[in-house]
């Protein structure tokens, strides 16, 4: 099922909006129960929502996701609807307005179908953490979908809906989007609205899109990009134009192989970033070996700034207001209670982090070093691109792995991120699209990172590889 | 009791003013005093999972207004997090600026020619209110805590003096200038009482030519009188303890108005890490040149231009007059004392009309325009009102407005012709044949008698000067 066929049928009448949802909420009810992809399912709301679409398109209106069910990532508020960010702290959790984001779409003609499962408050990177249980991934149900974003990837994968909202604040967009076999967009930070998401870490935060192909995740991001009043940090610029743009190719496009996005990577993703390499020359671009020493330092600068962020922005989970509360003898007590039950082991460890990063005598050594860090990152990446337009690098070190493999080992779950997290810190944008397959056929994701504003030539350059297809 | 020769106290103020915008500083809830718990609140100034602040422009216009008020420097600014866990307040963090404020480095001179230093004066956004029910009636111990989150999110700036108080006194006369210049920005109310201006003192006391000493930071002073009061006390303690080889402990004491004592509320070793940094929801606020230049024309003269030109109008005051003056500018009522000398009201009269009977709450005196002021001193002064029923015509504009000589003749304010005054003496002379004896024999004070009974007898309506020049006629 793909988004541009399905809007195109809808506007055409050859087809409902209610058919439409009603076929993705068979193959949810068919798979959901094994992979746990949707944490809160809203059928009901959905064929209603469907059914105010239907009457839209006869009335006339040209809806650019006519129809088109998606998923949400569980950290997106929804009107009404169970909002929990994976956590046990928001049970219950109804939040009263809807994300920027969830307008855009709804009002573009998508019908969300539900909330997909993730990781607790976005940390994590196998959808592990999940107060709901982990999700499967659905091309080994053995494995990890990845994380954050595990569920959104999930869905789409699984075909339950052909496209999905997913949250990237180190990497949770474009990992999973790698471990599923899917295209994933890290929008540059500001280009997508952040009311109504969640907040993990605000300034390393985006929201962005998981689909099949280039083309739908092009089409929904460009539904939900655009200047938003609301969110102080969006660019004062309406959407680009993205899918005009997608035929552009590579031709004359200088590429960086960046060394150290490839580094400590499993030989068969080594492998598919040099094919990947030798598409994009093959189209026309130039690829030269480049190298960005300062990535190295990404991970423990992002380990400190995302958890610091973290541990500000989760304080209001104190059982005064909404969600979780577990009664104690005064307001202290009760904050405690509440949060020491309702926040999962990964939560606490980073609010610990946080925390400590951000105290009097530390601040100065652990997160004021880490903004230096990002200034050098930030800085790093301008001299790379004064000499090429784009990069190109792994997703992810490896194929999906097992469910349970990282549980213990946080720092080895940490090192997922590695090759994501430097777009984060820089604000920039990045795009993991598939290119070949590695252990057991499972799906490889190659990553082209861009300066801020270069989605369209980003998604390009996608479409060229996943022209190619890495075969 | 005081600090004996050779010790000083030191002061510094830390003044929070709510700004007196339409809106909350994040969001478009209202700013506004009084409504029902909780009906002025959203998703954002309720701290709800996945909403975004968005700064108020006319919070930062009047923000800039205190600082160029008081000669600081506008600079680009960012705001920070304050983490604190606090039922009150919603997000468990404020937003306030801490490194680098909007406002820095400026000055307030007093009526007494002091000078006393501006460190900054930053925005940042007020808590909620939290009711502590049953036990103690504080938050520990209290059986159950209300939380009423209007005032959550409402915009507040903080002036934050140097150290340059020495006296109780001066602290005062400083809160109070202040006030003054915070209420002619147009940016607060000044109204102590509901809380819309909040004032913390530090204090410390040392030995005059010695390093400042440790200092403790006093809270719920919530009037002048008590500001006073409290720096007062504190000094006092302060100087008791280190007399008798004690030392003073840095920390916050609450200010016990009906026991007149300051008491322990926080150790600084129990607090207080903040564990700032910058706001990432909001962005550099970078005012233009442009906009800081409009604000600045836009202001109107401080009150302590106005108090000099208001006394220049009596060329020398006497104290009372300059009472007087202070307190015209301090009701910010120039203006009725600007129309009322344009009529051709002679300035002592208009300064001492406006200061008696232009008090209390503005709202309440709707009716009673300055043009409605100026021609009801007018009708006083030319006699077809006495003194008397002048004061009632301008409360009665007060209250129901209209025009001043249709509301003097309404309530019945005939001018007495003065014959009919002369005759209505004539016969007080006649039914008090003992007093007027006593009268006629040089004592004065008989006068007020004889204006008494004339009073009584005219409601009130006779003008005394008139009475006392017909009885000095009499007694030739």
């Amino acid at each position: 099922m793909n988004a541009l066929e399905v809007a195109a049928s809808v506007r055409a009448g050859a087809t409902t909006a209610v058919e439409v949802v009603a076929e993705c909420l068979e193959r949810v009810a068919t798979r959901n129960a094994e992979l746990n992809v949707f944490i809160h399912l809203d059928a009901e709301g959905a064929l209603a929502s469907a059914a105010r679409v239907d009457e839209r398109v006869a009335a006339g209106a040209s809806l650019p996701l006519a129809g088109v069910p998606v998923a949400l990532k569980d950290n997106l508020c929804v009107r009404g609807q169970p909002t929990t960010a994976g956590s046990r702290i928001l049970a219950g959790w109804r939040p009263p307005y809807d994300a920027t984001v969830v307008g855009r779409l709804a009002g573009a003609g998508a019908v969300a179908l539900g909330k997909a499962n993730m990781d607790e408050f976005a940390m994590g990177s196998s959808t592990e953490t999940s107060a709901y249980g982990p999700t499967r991934n659905p091309l080994d149900p053995t494995r990890v979908p990845g994380g954050s974003s595990g569920g959104s990837a999930a869905a789409v994968a699984a075909g339950m809906v052909p496209v999905a909202l997913g949250s990237d604040t180190g990497g949770s967009i474009r990992q999973p989007a790698a471990l599923c076999g899917l295209v994933g967009v890290k929008p540059t930070y500001g280009l997508v609205s952040r009311y109504g998401l969640i907040a993990f870490a605000s300034s390393l935060d985006q929201i962005g899109p998981f689909a099949h192909t280039v083309a739908e995740a092009a089409l929904v991001l460009e539904v939900i990009a655009g200047h938003d009043p609301l969110d102080t940090t969006s660019l004062p610029e309406p959407a680009p134009e993205l899918s005009s743009h997608l035929d552009d190719g590579v031709a004359g496009r200088r590429v960086g192989l960046v060394r150290e996005l490839v580094e400590g990577a499993d030989p068969e993703v080594l492998d598919a970033v040099r094919r990947a390499a030798e598409t994009l020359t093959r189209a026309g671009a130039t690829v030269e070996e480049v190298s960005i020493p300062e990535i190295k330092l990404g991970l423990s600068a992002y380990y400190l700034i995302a958890p610091a962020e973290a541990s500000s922005n989760l304080a209001r989970y104190d059982g005064v207001r909404y969600g979780l509360r577990v009664d104690g003898p005064d307001v202290e007590a009760m904050n405690v209670a509440t949060r020491t039950v309702g926040f999962g082991d990964e939560v606490k460890r980073r609010i610990m982090l946080g925390t400590y990063a951000l105290s009097a005598g530390y601040y100065d050594a652990y997160y004021g070093q880490a903004l230096k860090v990002r200034t050098r990152m930030i800085e790093a990446f301008a001299r790379a691109y004064a000499r090429v337009d784009t990069l190109l690098g792994a997703t992810a070190p490896s194929v999906a792995f097992a469910l349970g493999a990282k549980t213990q080992d946080p720092l080895a779950m940490y090192l997922s991120d590695v090759f994501t997290i430097p777009t984060n810190l820089a604000g920039e944008a990045a795009v993991s699209v598939p290119f070949g397959a590695g252990e057991g056929g499972l799906p490889i994701g190659v990553q082209l990172l861009g300066p801020a504003r270069s989605e369209a030539r980003l998604l390009a350059a996608a479409r060229v590889l996943e022209a190619e297809g890495g075969r | 009791m005081s600090l004996p020769e050779g010790w000083e106290m030191v002061v510094g103020l830390e003044v929070h003013t709510e700004l007196r915008t339409a809106t909350k500083l994040f969001c478009g809830c209202a700013n506004a005093f009084g409504a029902e718990p909780n009906t002025q609140t959203c998703p954002v100034c309720l701290g709800l999972p996945g909403s975004l602040p968005v700064l108020n422009r006319r919070a930062v216009e009047l923000a800039m207004a205190i600082g160029l008020a008081l000669h600081a420097t506008v600079s680009p600014s960012t705001f920070h997090r304050k983490n604190y866990f606090y039922p009150d307040m919603p997000k468990d963090f404020q937003i306030s600026q801490y490194d680098r404020p909007i406002n820095a480095g400026g000055h307030l001179d007093l009526p007494d020619g002091s000078r006393v230093g501006i460190e900054r004066a930053h925005l940042e956004e007020d808590t909620g209110k939290s009711t502590h029910l049953g036990g103690t009636g504080r938050i520990h111990g209290a059986e159950r805590s209300l939380v009423d989150y209007n005032r959550a999110g409402v915009p507040l700036v903080e002036i934050v003096s140097a150290p340059d108080l020495r006296s109780s006194a001066q602290a005062r006369a400083y809160a109070a200038e202040l006030r003054g210049i915070l209420m002619a920005t147009g940016a607060s109310d000044g109204r102590m009482e509901e809380g819309s201006m909040r004032i913390d003192a530090n204090v410390s006391v040392h030995r005059v030519g010695e390093p400042f000493a440790t200092r403790c930071e006093l809270k719920n002073l919530n009037s002048l009188r008590s500001l006073q009061r409290a720096i007062d006390y504190e000094a006092d303690r302060q100087y008791a303890l280190v007399a008798s080889g004690g030392v003073v402990r840095q920390e916050t004491r609450h200010w016990d108005e009906d026991r007149g004592v300051t008491s322990t509320m926080r150790v600084k070793e129990e607090a207080d890490d903040y564990r700032y940094f910058q706001e990432p929801d909001l962005v550099e606020l970078d005012p233009a040149p442009a906009w800081v230049e409009a604000v600045r024309a836009g202001l109107g003269p401080m009150p302590a231009e106005r108090r000099a030109r208001l006394a220049a109008l009596l060329g020398t005051p006497s104290p009372a007059q300059f009472d007087a003056v202070e307190t015209v500018v301090d009701l910010g009522v120039d203006d009725h004392v600007d129309a009322a000398i344009a009529a051709g009201v002679e300035p002592d009269r208009a300064i001492a009309r406006a200061a008696n009977e232009l008090a209390g709450d503005p709202h309440e005196r709707a009716g009673l325009t300055p043009g409605a002021f100026a021609a009801t001193l007018r009708l006083e002064q030319s006699g077809d009102l006495s003194a008397t029923q002048a004061k009632t015509v301008l409360a009665t504009l007060a209250l129901s407005g209209g025009d001043p000589a249709a509301v003097a003749r309404e309530l019945g304010f005939e001018r007495m012709a003065s014959g009919e005054l002369e005759s209505l003496v004539d016969r007080l002379i006649a039914e008090h044949p003992e007093e007027w004896g006593r009268y006629r024999e040089g004592d004065d004070k008989l006068a007020q008698f004889f204006t008494g009974q004339v009073m009584r007898a005219t409601r009130g309506q006779a003008d005394g000067k008139a009475v006392v020049e017909v009885l000095r006629a009499r007694r030739g």
